[in-house]
């Protein structure tokens, strides 16, 4: 899951409980959600460091290492 | 020290210069007072040196003048030139002090046919690209708003890497990226290149395409010019971005690219959000998300005291669970910081003994109560009846 799934799913959720027409149970659900959603999302905008890889193709195959960022 | 014409007139015994410091002087002067520039002659005499530098002079019909390009230089310059060949050489005027003679300093040399070749070649493949429509606005894709994975291809050995990834850190450093090397000048450039835009289609979770590099002299940035470079690039199914050089460089690719950027630092600025931007969006969609609860929630509980004013008692269990999951739920509300209420000016009215007050009942005339507001309280009495 990454944070633009977890923004973009936000997003669609915020919308349909700012609609009137959701059922109570399906609102507290998108809402359970979206508390998830948060936390994830601001999880990963807390705790990333930079990842740099490089590519490599062997014998037709691709192959990813680290490197030193 | 200066050449001064006062020379001849003091005592030659006390103040006669050394040839050294003579022609050390005058090299001074000769190195400060022109500036670097391109001179158009033909190559005469050269003289590779087993070391690798190149003594040669430059002519025109009347005049020459020697030069001396270093093995550095030369190495770029590929094959020497055979005599009576026509070039541009980019020259700094120079003095060789142990022969006291004038010479040239050579950075850069291109045969005047090649530069044409050059020119010539770059105007067919523009009119290729532009033929099929490669450099058409309406193929331009949008940029992600969020790329997570960037495919980064460009020289392990170059500049633009370190500088793509400074940027990326500072910015948006929850990012991974994928970094394919390619020689991005000389021989097998293009050919690297295009394998390393090929690879990038292979890859899964990719949400852009950065290719370039750093600054550097207008033929080594020729890679990007080159047809099956730009066509490999318009071939790449994620959003790409090109950044060649220095910011009055404009290559091919990028007018091919969905997007230009004037150098890697550019790119990576383009390619990645700002983190404090997004954490801003996140704080706005609690406080929607929370409202948007709020609202859902209150005409429920409203519903559901209706409901239980009329139903059987053995109904009430229900409401009751009901109640108890949306307090649940509005401690959660009260625990995502946009919730406090009380901070966007709001005032809770607490009796003597504690309780909320929430009734016209709760007020009875002239009965002292206490307002909780953001910040403390204050104390509040009911108006007196009339």
């Amino acid at each position: 899951m990454t944070i633009a799934d977890d923004l973009a799913r936000l997003e669609e959720i915020v919308r349909k409980l700012e609609a009137d027409d959701v059922e109570l149970d399906a609102a507290l659900k998108l809402f359970e959600e979206g508390v998830a959603r948060l936390r994830s999302a601001r999880d990963q905008l807390g705790s990333a460091e930079l990842k740099v890889q490089q590519v490599l193709e062997q014998a037709g195959d691709l192959r990813v290492t680290d490197l030193d960022g | 020290m200066a050449v001064s014409p006062q020379l001849s007139l003091i005592s030659p015994t006390d103040e006669a210069m050394s040839v050294s410091q003579f022609n050390a002087a005058v090299k001074r002067m000769v190195q400060g007072q022109i500036p670097a520039l391109w001179l158009r002659g033909e190559v005469v005499g050269l003289k590779p040196h087993p070391k690798g530098h190149w003594y040669f002079s430059l002519r025109d019909g009347e005049a020459q003048v020697r030069c001396a390009m270093w093995r550095t230089y030369t190495q770029r310059a590929g094959k020497p030139p055979k005599d009576g060949t026509e070039v541009f050489v980019l020259a700094r005027a120079d003095f060789y002090e142990a022969k006291g003679e004038f010479q040239l300093s050579i950075t850069r040399m291109l045969p005047t046919a090649g530069v044409g070749a050059a020119q010539r070649e770059l105007e067919r493949v523009r009119e290729a690209l532009q033929r099929d429509g490669l450099f058409d606005p309406a193929r331009k894709r949008r940029l992600p708003e969020l790329a997570c994975t960037i495919a980064v291809v460009t020289s392990l050995a170059g500049a633009a890497l370190h500088d793509i990834t400074t940027v990326v850190k500072k910015r948006w450093p929850c990012c991974r990226l994928l970094v394919i090397d390619a020689r991005v000048q000389g021989e097998g450039a293009v050919e690297a290149l295009v394998a390393a835009l090929r690879l990038v289609n292979r890859l899964t979770g990719v949400d852009l395409c950065i290719v370039g590099r750093g600054g550097g002299a207008r033929e080594d940035l020729a890679a990007f010019n080159a047809e099956a470079v730009c066509r490999a690039l318009a071939a790449v199914r994620v959003p790409t971005i090109s950044a060649v050089g220095h910011e009055t460089d404009i290559s091919l690719t990028d007018l091919v690219a969905d997007y230009r950027a004037p150098t890697p630092s550019a790119a990576a600025e383009a390619a990645v959000a700002d983190r404090l931007e997004v954490r801003r969006q996140l704080d706005d969609l609690a406080a929607r998300l929370a409202g948007g609860l709020g609202g859902r929630t209150r005409l429920a509980a409203e519903r559901l005291g209706r409901t239980a004013d009329r139903l059987h008692a053995a109904v009430e269990d229900t409401v009751r669970r009901e109640r108890t999951r949306l307090e649940r739920l509005a401690a959660q509300l009260d625990a995502l910081s946009p919730l406090r209420i009380l901070d966007r000016g709001y005032a809770v009215p607490v009796g003597p003994e504690g309780h909320v007050l929430k009734r016209r009942d709760d007020f009875p005339p002239g009965a002292p109560f206490t307002l909780r507001v953001a910040d403390g309280t204050v104390p509040a009495r009911v108006e007196p009846a009339p």
